[in-house]
């Protein structure tokens, strides 16, 4: 176990350096002069070149790479041109909206998943299975922002029981704070809740008709302790990675759900200054998804490396 | 008490319109070893899993499977659960698949022992080294720590008839369990499956389509073509003078030193022609179109006749060959 979490590390940390240097590079190979691009198209050509010196900009690609890495690693992620905000203040602000929505979402996910993609299994040849699968596929169907505007049409507009949107912080009201967030959780939670039910149907399907459950019932296991002591535990092995995915698939979900419910997170932090142009903040808030993202695959590799044996001896 | 293990009557097995086992019946006494023979798709493997209740979704039975004082095709999964592993047990053809690949070997066995036998733990532990031990198993202590997949096909094998074997039931079925394994380890396996009949005297239904391994082994035997039993009767009588063309067949087509040519020729002889499918299933008998005695009576069913080598053919060997 303790090679394959050192492979893994190293695994992360190449990844990382790799993503990087495509960040740094795409950045200034879509936009030519980072300078230009901060000033915008009514520049001159002298404002242009006092902010490159100012900025540095004149000196060699790799000098900078360096200088941007080592201060990010430091945790320096550069400010913002306009503001001159810190990005990492944008960031760390921003993060009591985004941390608790995608983790809710994904809790959420889990918790109506799990037992709704087992029942759908349990009953694949029954009409209330046909159903729950009917059902999640609906939902993978239904796109992200539409759900929002209908769940926060009914229970915003109609009923008055939550907020349409907007955003209360936590320091302000507590109460408002969760309430503010319970619609945006519930859309990106049955969402995501709809393709996993699906997986996990599949997965325990599948896991069923395996020959060591055939053997585990030949034991002596009822249909239903086999499904528990067995099945379960093997249909996790997918399962990991779908959720995986899910986790980071959900940084695209967000922008969407924080756009509906007119939230002030990361994604639509970044958005908007990919609007302004804000080159020095995108690219290290980018690199800090990124970083988000690959800590997901670590985890996720490395639950894989105790959930299946075979892994954590093998290659 | 039944001095059978197992009695299987006119048993049935279908998905919907297609019937794959189409009326089966034969007793396994107690210490009895019992062959199944047939090709690929005769239904042997679906009679053991009709025996023992684990026919996939879809599948439904007609008939009787007498065991343990009951008839387990209308037992409830609940009962049948409380007997599968306690008085009969499987031993299934690939162990490669068959064990759990997330568990250590000793928890599955052990399990059984706890389950059935109501052990503590380490009592199950030291009653699974005696059994690992039993399966000439070597340091059982370290099998028993082991994933299933850092073991052979030999070992796992083993394995699996040690957990067949945990319960002592009364009968044992084994589907195919030597095809999968070299054939070094192929005779070490039916050592072991031998000496727990003998031993323990239970009964042991063996399904295979390898003739020498049930030649080996069985006392009696049963030749299965289209979800029927062709011939049944002593493996001595069978397999020294087959009556119905189809066992002729089988048997003429195992390869020996003498048939076999090395130089490439074509020596090895074989039944021509193959199995038919299930929806193509013929009313007569099923073996007809690939048999040089067929005759216009073969559009009709036969049965078992009633004689000690039993045949269900209306043109038997040595009375067809008195003809020709």
């Amino acid at each position: 176990m303790g090679r394959f979490i050192l492979r893994r590390l190293a695994f992360f940390a190449i990844t990382l350096l790799t993503t990087s240097v495509l960040i740094f590079t795409l950045i200034r190979a879509a936009g030519g002069n980072v300078a230009a691009i901060l000033l915008g198209k009514n520049s001159s050509a002298e404002e242009i070149h006092k902010l490159s010196t100012e900025l540095g900009l004149e000196r060699p690609l790799p000098v900078q790479y360096f200088e941007w890495m080592g201060n990010f690693l430091h945790g320096n992620l550069g400010q913002a041109f306009r503001s001159k905000q810190l990005a990492s203040h944008l960031i760390w602000s921003q993060a009591p909206v985004s941390v608790p929505l995608s983790l809710g979402g994904l809790i959420l996910a889990i918790i109506i998943a799990i037992p709704l993609g087992t029942f759908a299994a349990k009953n694949f040849n029954r009409p209330s299975g046909a159903f729950v699968a009917v059902l999640s596929q609906i939902g993978i169907a239904v796109p992200v922002f539409w759900a929002g505007l209908l769940l926060s049409l009914v229970f915003g507009v109609h009923l008055h029981l939550l907020p349409t949107g907007g955003w209360v912080p936590w320091s302000e009201n507590f109460v408002g704070a969760l309430r503010s967030l319970a619609l945006p959780v519930f859309t990106l939670g049955i969402v995501m809740a709809s393709t996993l039910t699906r997986y996990t149907r599949t997965a325990i399907l599948d896991v069923m008709n395996e020959d060591f459950v055939r053997t585990a019932r030949a034991s002596g296991m009822s249909r239903r302790v086999a499904l528990i002591k067995v099945g379960l535990r093997n249909a996790s092995l997918p399962l990991v990675t779908v959720l995986g995915l899910l986790a980071a698939e959900m940084v695209g979900g967000t922008v969407i759900i924080e756009k509906v419910y007119s939230l002030p997170g990361i994604s639509r932090m970044i958005l908007d200054n990919v609007t302004a142009r804000e080159v020095v903040v995108v690219q290290s808030t980018v690199m800090v998804i990124v970083v988000y993202v690959m800590t997901i695959n670590l985890i996720i590799d490395l639950a894989y490396g105790l959930l299946d044996p075979r892994i954590r001896v093998g290659k | 008490m039944d001095n059978f293990a197992l009695k299987v009557e006119d048993l049935v097995v279908y998905l919907d319109d297609l019937i794959a086992v189409r009326g089966v019946s034969f007793v396994i006494n107690k210490g009895e070893r019992w062959g199944l023979v047939g090709e690929s798709g005769a239904g042997k493997s679906l009679t053991a899993l009709a025996i023992m209740g684990l026919l996939q979704d879809g599948w439904k039975t007609s008939g009787a499977v007498l065991h343990d004082g009951m008839n387990l095709l209308q037992a409830s999964d609940k009962t049948l659960s409380a007997r599968r592993g306690r008085t009969m047990s499987m031993v299934f053809q690939d162990p490669t698949t068959a064990l759990n690949p997330v568990a250590k070997v000793g928890k599955q066995i052990t399990w059984i022992l706890r389950h059935h036998m109501h052990v503590t733990q380490k009592d199950a532990y030291e009653q699974s080294l005696v059994l690992l031990n039993k399966m000439n198993l070597p340091r059982p202590e370290s099998i028993m720590d082991s994933y299933p997949h850092q073991l052979s096909g030999g070992q796992r094998q083993r394995i699996m008839i040690a957990m067949a074997l945990a319960c002592y039931p009364e009968l044992i079925i084994a589907d195919e369990p030597t095809t999968a394994l070299d054939v070094t380890v192929q005779k070490q396996v039916l050592r072991l499956l031998d000496a727990a009949v003998t031993e323990r005297n239970c009964g042991l239904l063996l399904i295979t389509h390898d003739l020498p391994v049930i030649a080996a082994m069985c006392e009696n035997v049963a030749v299965m073509y289209g979800g029927r039993i062709v011939e049944t009767g002593k493996i001595s009588d069978v397999f020294t003078n087959p009556r119905h063309p189809y066992t002729k067949g089988l048997l003429a087509s195992q390869p020996t030193l003498d048939n076999i040519d090395l130089d490439g020729g074509t020596r090895l002889p074989s039944i021509r022609g193959s199995v038919p499918p299930l929806y193509a299933m013929p009313d007569g008998c099923a073996f007809a179109e690939r048999c040089d005695f067929a005759t216009q009576k073969c559009k009709e069913l036969p049965e078992l006749d009633n004689q000690i080598q039993q045949v269900a053919c209306w043109n038997p060997v040595a009375e067809a060959r008195k003809g020709a």
